[in-house]
């Protein structure tokens, strides 16, 4: 009998499509969610009011839509969580990365 | 074993693997984790140089932020007809998968469409890739995201070509669940791309 | 206790089979690629060596005539870009593909096909680089190409920065593929007992390797595609007069560059982690510590990359930051080195070749650590940079160190590709000759840097006081290069001649030398069950309670007895039921493509695309879509 690491993918895989797979609706659910975020953008983009806080709204909104895409589009809630690190792991590099290279041309941070 | 497409070949003969996952998703997810550095670094040269023109066309003059909401929304629902189509996929309903990809694969051609009129009249306008640091960065960064959505659509199409002259069996969905990660992938850079590119106010 | 084949062997088709050098060209067996790497690397690491040469030879004596400036920019530029990219990287990857799969107790990586053009496309970049030299000049601006001197303006008297944008795009392909691939190998193609914390440390250090690979070649990538488009198209990214910052290049560069040192380190230091226990006759001290301190490295890597741009006037803030964390990640590094003592300490040391070069490896390797942390510190660095003696620190870590370790590796590892030993005698020669013209060469390096000689001038006036040292050095350059021919006599000598080799020449401890040398293509009879760390240690030795006493599976009928070689050749995979992927042409096809592509935008600036460029889609098309489609005989 042969050892492995982790779950052999066909059984238990089968199982959780079955049972936490979303269905159609639930998919044309998070679409909709995902028109509405972005409708909500661009309100915000014209709305002078909340003009000082535009940019951590915007970049809060279209966080949410990321994750969205990414959790359930994407399957990442459901799959098995390497992917979740081979795929989060380099998106905080890039994150930390950009901020730092950002930051040594004065854009955000120090003395932006 | 007769001739085999990619996908057939993996759910008959699925290799063990030591973790249990398929090598061909590994392998994507890694390779997403890869984009992420490739756009990463052109979103961070488009963020160096925003508001560093040093003449016009500036953005604030040149975008049409209601047209590339349209287009964003439009990919944006191709995620969803993406999605469909796997689960067509699982519930072995080939016809109605091969539809979705293809609405799919339509949706990401009116984008690439929208794209393509949007870069003509800004160039009518005149921005171009050497006009000044705006032309230059945003035409290579979006530039670069038009060409992976294209290769996106040309993967959706060959999906449905192949499965029309019966290279996908039923229940095999693991190249759909690929692709779809591919184009799911380059809907979020998209996200990204519009909120940094265009709403952010300069 | 082994994992069952399943043995289906009836029931596949006519496998595909390839004569001759199209057995070669069509190959997907990791062993053959690799050796494909390796003779292919070694050819390059003499044309490096060679460019090197010319450059000593100009700078033997003050005023030199040998090449003039423009010839002598070449040199330099291409010798460096040859020796990282098309010998040192390769070379690690050789090995990556010859060792990695018998380590972890897999018949071959997880995708074969990707293997095979992750080699082709190696070599036609290889050949489209140096190709400039035949088309109007090599390229001329250092092997890390600083913006504006390489745009337009400053940079079209040849094609040779073209050359090199274009060439390093289509490696960083190959290098990107590779890295997949070992990625998803080590992650996915483990034999069952063997965990993360029970691999060889140069599988370990592989996988990091590999880590760094697919994250740090698309941040060049994108710096590729900038200056690029600057030379081909007219956009603005380094054009100062449209308001860029030409500091953007070097930040891009130097975020690939600084990960890019530990891509070749890291393999070098995993050859040495696996030949100190072996020769040592005592396992690796602190095995663990070593595995996360590689990673530990390959986290930090990304944190340290100002320190190229100390004196590019980033301010102190910049500056005190990037030197903390670059003497942080010296941390890392010199508790490897204190385990590797601890190895050998107490060890019944086996002085072979191999060893020797482990041995050096350390002591070249902290001698470079050490002028490393004196480039560290900013106000020190200000006097060093741009001076030979960053010069000698480089090479003392990338040759002292990379370069000895993969010599190790070589000496270590021939006689299980080959099944013959390398002579033990030309190999002391040549470690000792070598030895002798590496510190000749760069060691005075370090006291002309001091000195105030600075780095990239193709002459000097006499009266500066760096005759003598650039005359000791050339000479030993000349030594370093007499080493070499007798390693390249021994090797060729040894493959046709060489004293037969076992299974397990060295008494080893890992997976490799279970299997006959050279091993069989399936590599393994049965896939083992891996009890604990250097598992064949395990097994040769019953008494620790989890090996069975006989080092490998017992032979098919018909095979000799001694250590598992087959006195007719042995089973074949067919026998044995075992599917292996047959060859395909579609990897080479798809990699000429590709190359063709690229080399395409050097005759004709698209758009629109040239013919060469567009025959080059096509037969890039056509390998990808072939690829996809081909029937599969499974593994």
């Amino acid at each position: 009998m042969s050892e492995t690491n982790a779950v052999s993918s066909s059984k238990e895989s089968r199982a959780v499509r079955e049972n936490l797979h979303p269905g159609n609706w639930e998919y044309v659910q998070i679409a909709v969610v995902l028109a509405i975020i972005t409708g909500a953008e661009v309100m915000v983009y014209y709305q002078e009011a909340v003009r000082s806080l535009i940019v951590p709204i915007l970049l809060i909104l279209s966080a949410c839509k990321f994750t969205l895409v990414a959790m359930f589009f994407m399957h990442l809630k459901f799959d098995n969580r390497i992917f979740s690190i081979f795929f989060s792991g380099p998106l905080v590099l890039a994150f930390a990365v950009m901020m730092a290279v950002l930051s040594l041309f004065h854009r955000v941070l120090l003395g932006a | 074993m007769a001739e085999a497409s990619l996908a057939g070949h993996l759910e008959a003969h699925e290799p063990e693997t030591t973790t249990g996952l398929n090598h061909r998703k590994v392998l994507m997810w890694i390779f997403l984790g890869s984009e992420c550095l490739f756009f990463g670094s052109l979103i961070s040269t488009y963020l160096i140089y925003r508001n560093r023109s040093l003449v016009g066309p500036f953005p604030q003059d040149t975008f049409d932020i209601p047209y590339t909401s349209v287009s964003s929304f439009v990919l944006l629902m191709s995620s969803l007809t993406m999605v469909l189509a796997l689960a067509a996929a699982h519930r072995r309903n080939l016809a109605q998968m091969r539809l979705w990809l293809l609405t799919t694969a339509l949706l990401g051609t009116v984008f690439i469409g929208g794209q393509v009129y949007e870069f003509t009249s800004f160039v009518n306008h005149g921005l171009s890739l050497s006009k000044n640091l705006f032309g230059t960065t945003f035409f290579v960064l979006t530039g670069f995201h038009g060409a992976h959505v294209t290769v996106g659509v040309i993967i959706m199409l060959s999906l449905v070509f192949n499965s029309w002259r019966g290279g996908i069996k039923e229940g095999e969905t693991l190249g759909i669940e690929i692709a779809g990660l591919y184009w799911h992938f380059v809907d979020v850079v998209w996200i990204v791309i519009f909120t940094v590119v265009y709403l952010l106010p300069y | 206790m082994a994992t069952a084949e399943h043995t289906t062997a009836t029931s596949h088709p006519k496998h595909r089979r390839f004569g001759g050098i199209w057995s070669w060209v069509f190959t997907v067996d990791h062993k053959r690629i690799g050796i494909l790497y390796l003779v292919t690397a070694i050819f390059f690491f003499l044309v490096g060596g060679l460019e090197a040469l010319l450059v000593r030879s100009q700078l033997a004596f003050p005023g030199g005539t040998v090449v003039g400036p423009d010839t002598f920019n070449e040199l330099f530029t291409m010798h460096a870009t040859t020796m990282v990219f098309l010998s040192l990287m390769p070379m690690s990857v050789s090995f990556f593909n010859i060792v990695v799969p018998l380590q972890i107790g897999a018949r071959d990586v997880a995708f074969p096909r990707l293997n095979a053009f992750s080699y082709w496309v190696y070599l036609f970049g290889a050949l489209l680089l140096n190709s400039s030299y035949l088309f109007g000049g090599a390229p001329n601006a250092g092997w890390f190409g600083y913006a504006n001197l390489t745009e337009l303006p400053f940079n079209n008297a040849t094609h040779g920065i073209d050359f090199w944008v274009l060439g390093l795009q289509v490696l960083g392909v190959s290098s990107m593929a590779g890295a997949f691939n070992f990625l998803v190998t080590i992650v996915n193609c483990r034999a069952p007992g063997m965990t993360f914390m029970r691999m060889p440390l140069f599988t370990w250090m592989t996988l990091v390797t590999s880590f760094l690979l697919v994250f740090a070649f698309p941040v060049l990538t994108v710096g590729l595609i900038e200056l690029m488009f600057d030379r081909f198209f007219g956009t603005n990214f380094f054009n100062p007069a449209a308001g860029a910052d030409p500091i953007l290049w070097q930040h891009l560069f130097w975020l690939f560059g600084h990960p890019e040192v530990y891509i070749l380190i890291l393999p070098a230091m995993g050859i040495v982690s696996d030949v100190l226990p072996t020769f040592s006759r005592k396992p690796l001290f602190g095995y663990p510590v070593v595995a996360y301190s590689g990673v530990a490295i390959g986290f930090m890597a990304w944190g340290v990359w100002v320190h190229h741009m100390f004196t590019a006037g980033l301010g102190p803030v910049a500056d005190a930051v990037f030197s903390l964390t670059t003497m942080l990640i010296a941390v890392p590094t010199g508790i490897k080195i204190f385990n590797w003592i601890g190895t050998i300490w107490g060890g019944t040391l086996n002085m072979k070749t191999p060893l020797y070069f482990a041995l050096g490896f350390i002591a070249m390797f902290t001698i470079g650590g050490l002028s490393g942390v004196m480039l560290a510190s900013p106000p020190a660095d200000w006097l060093e940079a741009d001076t030979y003696f960053v010069v000698a620190h480089l090479h003392y870590v990338l040759f002292g160190g990379t370069i000895y370790g993969l010599f190790a590796g070589i000496y270590y590892w021939f006689p299980k590709v080959t099944g013959r030993m390398l002579d033990e005698t030309f190999g002391l020669i040549h470690f000792w000759l070598m030895t002798i013209g590496f510190n000749l060469t760069f060691a005075p390096m370090h006291v002309l840097g001091m000195d105030g000689m600075p780095r990239r001038i193709y002459t000097y006036p006499t009266g500066m006081g760096w005759d003598l040292w650039n005359l000791v050095a050339t000479i030993g350059a000349f030594t370093i290069g007499a080493s070499i021919l007798v390693f390249v006599y021994n090797a060729m000598s040894s493959v046709r001649f060489g004293k037969r080799a076992g299974a397990d020449p060295w008494d080893g401890r890992t997976l490799e030398w279970m299997i006959p040398s050279p091993p069989p293509d399936y590599n393994f009879v049965q896939i083992p069950y891996v009890h604990g760390r250097e598992p064949l240690w395990l097994e040769k030795h019953p008494e620790t309670g989890l090996g069975h006493g006989h080092p490998v599976p017992v032979p098919i009928a018909g095979g000799a007895p001694e250590l598992g070689e087959y006195a007719n050749g042995g089973p074949t995979a067919d026998d044995l039921g075992i599917h292996l992927p047959d060859p395909s042409y579609y990897p080479f096809i798809a990699a000429l493509g590709l190359a063709l592509t690229f080399a395409g935008l050097l005759i004709g600036k698209a758009p629109p695309p040239s013919w060469m460029s567009v025959v080059g889609l096509l037969c890039l098309f056509y390998g990808v879509y072939g690829w996809i489609f081909e029937p599969v005989t499974g593994y």
